[in-house]
């Protein structure tokens, strides 16, 4: 059945990435795999990851050779079940036609481009992926990220449903004047943010920081929230690294940029030299390093977390899931481990205080299935 | 992110600075121009019109075009420096710092030193280096060499309208002497230049490319060629780390140690002379910080020890060219003792 026939293309991660180095290939052909399971290893510019499998199948031809670098969108591999005649494979590979690069579009609208609203004087940035009829997701980055951190997390949601990617004040291309950049600042902030896009009822997702801005927006608007997700979030506990937040307000230099952004994942080979160029290029804009600064003293003051959302979470109608990785150097998984008794949580091996991008493929059937339920 | 050439960059940059600080100003020969031509003010706009539309937003006290006296912009902007102006003097071809080198190099590079660190001097030097127009010898050196000697100068080198941008910025801002030195032939050079003022500190060098074969040390325009080499290199399977160090004074000098400890092979490639040159110097410190990590002999990639032929075939032979570059790398990876 040429319905069954399905492929593996290459992926679109993050608003830079134009094409993909397949580095290798974790199966051999004719294996069968299950949903979950790691396929192949692709390099872009920024960072290379694994792509896992979606759902159980058969990898039945593997279109692109080990070290091939190809476009967004070109066909790596074939997925049909065993008995599909090879002739239909061939007929498949033959016949497949690259879709269309959104850049090459010219019908403006269809650009996966961030866009910018305004809200109270000042300007957001966030990115917008997917359409369709399914309660839309709001995607909160943490402390000094931006919505490129959620990369591997919004394709993976935008299937038939609205997804939204805000960079918050102070972060990514969103105004660097912040205001008192307290709780209630981003708070009012993205709730102004949910109304001038038009959003009702909203799943949220909130990692570090913005997760507890994530907590904090459904406790003042219980009634539009669907579900919470929080990834490693802020505000359940007091300790936190205050050498990391340190750290990463004042490095200027990348070997300083190395060792403060290591400590954030599990396997330092995830920060990779652009990866570390990206972030430095961000404290490098004027207004950046005053805006961090007065985030840090309004959430960390003293090298504590003194916004605590706990009371808001339990106190919350609507399902909350956290996640967390077993080897957080940022925040405790301690702090996740005292809820389980009260909430759903997962503790993802091998992942640090970035499980949506060490652990892409479990944190998306995570947040996937939490908020199909 | 919006796409913008080396032009584009360095106009934002005086713009936005000039924006923020009533104190930065531009002088130098036609920096607007045209004063008395049918063309009228802004005619010119700079050699290569960086300066254009300045004079508009900002008037003639604040863009200041000179008669043709690089003696008297250099004396003019280095006393305007230390009174609590900060100028962006243009010398507009580098070749030209021979009639203002006095104001240069024995009196803006000293005033910190001669008056017991209560003077500052925030000067910014705009000057064109690189040979590639058939501009011939006199319009055409890359001395940046020369700039880096001189303690008490800081000097900049940038390679692409990034860094172009955001070095600048932080020249302006910066309380010492800084010579800019930007490439004739990169002007229309495009990148990523973020809408907002940012700047990039000096004495941190950009690593373009990662590798672990062999490092190449390379400035200004070179980088581009470097790049272009380590990709044929690539297939080959050499992999070259390529490191830009973007400022010769200060300069990185942990970035080019780190890399050489690792790699034990260094390409050094400067399209300026060889002799006493960014070349020779980054060479030196590499025999001498680095020895023990060695592999092979250093390599310098450079223009001969002559003066910038004008015949555009010899022009081309002069400076080092990519193939130049991946031979040499070939050369470091093969040697044998």
């Amino acid at each position: 059945m040429s319905a069954a026939i399905t492929a593996i293309t290459m992926p679109k991660w993050g608003l830079t990435m134009t094409e993909g180095k397949v580095v290798q290939w974790l199966k051999p052909e004719g294996a069968s795999f299950a949903q979950g399971e790691e396929i192949l290893e692709i390099e872009t510019s920024k960072i290379t990851n694994v792509v896992e499998a979606e759902a159980d199948g058969t990898l039945r031809r593997i279109v692109a050779p080990e070290g091939a670098t190809l476009p967004i969108g070109a066909l790596l591999a074939v997925l049909a079940p065993e008995d599909t005649p090879v002739a239909q494979i061939d007929e498949f590979v033959a016949g497949f036609v690259v879709v269309e690069r959104p850049d090459d579009a010219t019908d403006a609208s269809d650009t996966v481009t961030p866009r910018e609203l305004e809200v109270a004087g000042r300007r957001l940035r966030y990115l917008e992926l997917g359409s369709g009829d399914e309660v839309p997701v709001l995607l909160l980055h943490g402390f000094g990220a931006d919505l490129n951190s959620w990369m591997f997390t919004q394709p993976a949601l935008s299937d038939g449903r609205r997804t939204i990617a805000l960079d918050l004040p102070g972060h990514g291309g969103s105004t660097k004047d912040i205001g008192s950049g307290d709780a209630d600042a981003f708070v009012d902030m993205v709730d102004c943010a949910l109304a001038e896009l038009g959003i009702e009822r909203v799943h949220l997702v909130g990692h570090s920081l913005g997760g507890a801005v994530a907590a904090l927006v459904a406790a003042r608007r219980p009634e539009r929230i669907a579900s919470l997700t929080l990834i490693a979030p802020s505000g359940l506990g007091s300790e936190i690294n205050a050498a990391f937040i340190d750290g990463f307000v004042r490095m200027a230099r990348r070997r300083d940029a190395v060792e403060v952004l290591n400590r954030l994942v599990h396997d330092p080979a995830l920060v990779s030299r652009t990866m570390v160029e990206d972030v430095l290029r961000y404290k490098r804009i004027d207004g950046v390093t005053t805006a961090l600064e007065t985030i840090a003293h309004a959430w960390f003051a003293g090298g504590r977390q003194t916004r605590d959302v706990r009371a808001e979470i339990t106190a919350l109608a609507a399902p909350v899931q956290i996640i967390w990785g077993r080897d957080d150097k940022i925040i405790p998984v301690a702090q996740a481990e005292a809820l389980a008794s009260r909430l759903p949580v997962h503790i993802l091996d091998a992942a640090g205080h970035l499980p949506h991008m060490e652990k892409a493929g479990e944190v998306n059937r995570l947040i996937r299935r939490f908020i199909e339920s | 992110m919006p796409v913008k050439t080396i032009r584009q960059a360095l106009h934002e940059a005086l713009e936005q600075e000039m924006r923020r600080d009533p104190r930065v100003v531009v002088i130098g020969e036609d920096v607007s121009g045209g004063a008395g031509t049918e063309g009228g003010r802004d005619a010119a706009g700079g050699v290569l019109g960086v300066t254009k539309g300045l004079i508009k937003e900002f008037g003639e006290a604040r863009v200041i075009d000179t008669p043709i006296t690089e003696s008297a912009i250099m004396g003019a902007a280095s006393g305007a420096a230390v009174t609590g102006l900060r100028p962006v003097a243009e010398l507009m071809f580098s070749d030209f710092l021979g009639v203002c080198f006095d104001q240069i190099f024995n009196q803006a590079a000293k005033f910190r030193y001669m008056f017991g660190g209560k003077a500052r001097t925030p000067l910014v030097i705009r000057t064109m280096v690189g040979a590639g127009r058939s501009a011939a010898a006199q319009h055409s050196q890359s001395p940046y060499h020369i700039f880096t000697s001189v303690p008490g100068l800081k000097v900049v080198v940038p390679s692409n309208a990034y860094d172009a941008k955001g070095l600048l910025i932080q020249a302006i801002r910066d309380d010492d002497p800084v010579v800019f030195c930007e490439h004739k032939l990169m002007y229309d050079l495009k990148a990523e230049v973020p809408d907002e003022a940012y700047t990039i500190p000096f004495g941190e060098a950009n690593v373009v490319r990662d590798g672990d074969d062999v490092t190449i040390v390379a400035l200004s325009r070179m980088v581009h060629y470097a790049g272009e080499a380590a990709e044929k290199l690539a297939a080959e399977g050499i992999e070259c780390e390529i490191i830009d160090p973007r400022t010769t004074s200060p300069l990185d000098e942990d970035t080019i140690l780190e890399s050489v400890e690792r790699t034990g092979r260094l390409v050094v490639v400067d399209e300026a002379t060889p002799r006493c040159s960014m070349a020779t110097d980054i060479a030196a410190l590499v025999a001498d910080k680095a020895f023990g990590s060695l592999k092979a002999p250093i390599r310098r990639v450079t223009a001969p020890h002559t003066p910038v032929p004008f015949a555009p075939s010899l022009e081309k032979l002069y400076i080092p060219d990519p193939d130049r570059i991946a031979a040499a790398v070939r050369d470091v990876h093969g040697y044998a003792r």
